[in-house]
């Protein structure tokens, strides 16, 4: 990756940062959700474990986006205070988790996609992002391992079982292309040498799930044009619900700690 | 590095020992020396200790208690002002584990970590047996692929029927 000799513009690189903390964020709270419902208490300990990582990393990089925006926000502020449309997270994360098939292929999606953006992130020109790239990818590789071997255990399992994740991986999938549509912003990002480029990540995300799914005995679905945008701030109707439950306590009693 | 800053004479000395009795909240048995925590310990030029500090997992609840008890240990060791800094990069390693802090591991029950650099390509594909910490035996599996903490793992040993912990190399 090659820095251009024009400085970024720190309202982009404070967006970016955001889409990349949001998504952390967001699927945390989704997997939180589990937390004393899991089918199992391994499930239980394995889904809650990811999240804390996940809140880890959106922790350093929503700090970090505060930083960057120069106006006195912090991890809080921006994790509890903002509307759903200031929200940047790719769509796929906000959806309901539905079964624990159907949240473990979302996770299998979304981890392969962490591993790969973030392995390239480790080079990037923003050195506060190749550090906090090259800490997040070893836990995350730990993430893949447990999610895409419940996939195949699922998959390869009974018919039930296969039929669910099936379908579910046939309703997830088109939310996928979104992770991967380059905009105006992401260019910027690759022209400056921070973020690698999505259509390089995306090859490498296929090479990693194609195997996997093979293994599991599901079938790859077909890309579709998407029509989702909550990388721009436009979110599904989950988003709102989500957010309401996870922000009630900072709205109702601001700036309440323990 | 490490050797020669703990015979250190002085404030840095004084440092690097009371930091040695501060213990993992989590694992008792070893001190946060033993786990390589501490990045270092250096005087800077205004005479403040600096004290550089590695977080193991990002989002590790016990990284804010640690924090802690290294700052009530300075305080204690009455070493002058010093500030705390949490350090990212290079990340954390398991590798970074002293071979004194593995054998603790290992008296407490806990299987230590295999090396990371070879392992951490095959985290991806699957399992090296994981030998018992008891009955020696390499006839274990996987039973929970987070255990107490998210630096563990849960394993069971067939032979001995005991469940036991993994500190998983990172």
């Amino acid at each position: 990756m090659n820095a251009a000799a024009r400085p970024i513009d720190s309202r982009q690189l404070f967006r970016y940062v955001l889409r990349l903390g949001d998504l952390s964020l967001v699927l945390a709270q989704r997997l939180g959700e589990w937390v004393g419902h899991a089918p199992a208490l391994e499930e239980d300990l394995g889904l809650a474990n990811v999240a804390l990582d996940l809140i880890g990393q959106a922790r350093l990089l929503l700090t970090y986006a505060g930083e960057i925006e120069g106006r006195g926000r912090g991890e809080d502020e921006l994790a509890f205070l903002r509307e759903h449309g200031e929200y940047l997270n790719a769509t796929l994360v906000e959806l309901p988790n539905g079964d624990f098939g159907r949240t473990i292929v979302r996770q299998v999606l979304v981890d392969a996609f962490q591993l790969e953006l973030y392995e390239r992130m480790t080079a990037s020109s923003d050195e506060r992002l190749a550090e906090i790239a090259a800490k997040a990818v070893k836990e995350i590789r730990y993430h893949l391992r447990y999610s895409g071997g419940w996939l195949v255990r699922l998959g390869d399992g009974t018919d039930e079982s296969h039929a669910r994740v099936q379908s579910a991986l046939d309703s997830l999938w088109p939310y996928t292309v979104e992770l991967f549509a380059e905009d105006e912003l992401d260019r910027s990002m690759v022209e400056h040498g921070i973020a690698p480029r999505l259509s390089e990540v995306q090859a490498a995300w296929s090479t990693r799930i194609d195997p996997i799914l093979a293994e599991a005995t599901l079938t790859r679905p077909a890309d579709r044009p998407h029509a989702w945008h909550g990388k721009r701030g436009q979110h599904s109707e989950h988003l709102g619900y989500m957010l309401a439950e996870m922000q009630y306590l900072q709205r109702a009693h601001p700036g309440a700690r323990w | 590095m490490v050797s020669l800053a703990r015979a250190a004479d002085g404030r840095v000395g004084a440092a690097w020992r009371a930091l040695e009795a501060v213990e993992d909240p989590e694992i008792p048995a070893v001190s946060i020396v033993d786990l390589g925590l501490i990045r270092s310990v250096e005087p800077s030029s205004d005479g403040t200790l600096e004290v550089k500090l590695s977080p193991t997992y990002v989002g590790c609840p016990a990284t804010e208690v640690i924090r802690r008890s290294v700052e009530d240990a300075l305080r204690r060791a009455q070493v002058g002002a010093f500030a705390v800094t949490p350090v990212l990069s290079p990340p954390w390693s398991s590798d970074w584990i002293s071979a004194e802090g593995r054998r603790k591991l290992e008296m407490y029950g806990i299987v230590p970590p295999q090396r990371s650099t070879s392992s951490m390509r095959d985290v991806l594909r699957m399992n090296r047996p994981i030998g018992c910490p008891r009955c020696h035996s390499t006839d274990t599996e996987c039973i929970s692929e987070f255990g107490s903490t998210p630096c563990k793992a849960l394993h069971r040993c067939r032979a001995c029927l005991e469940p036991f912990e993994y500190f998983k190399c990172i």
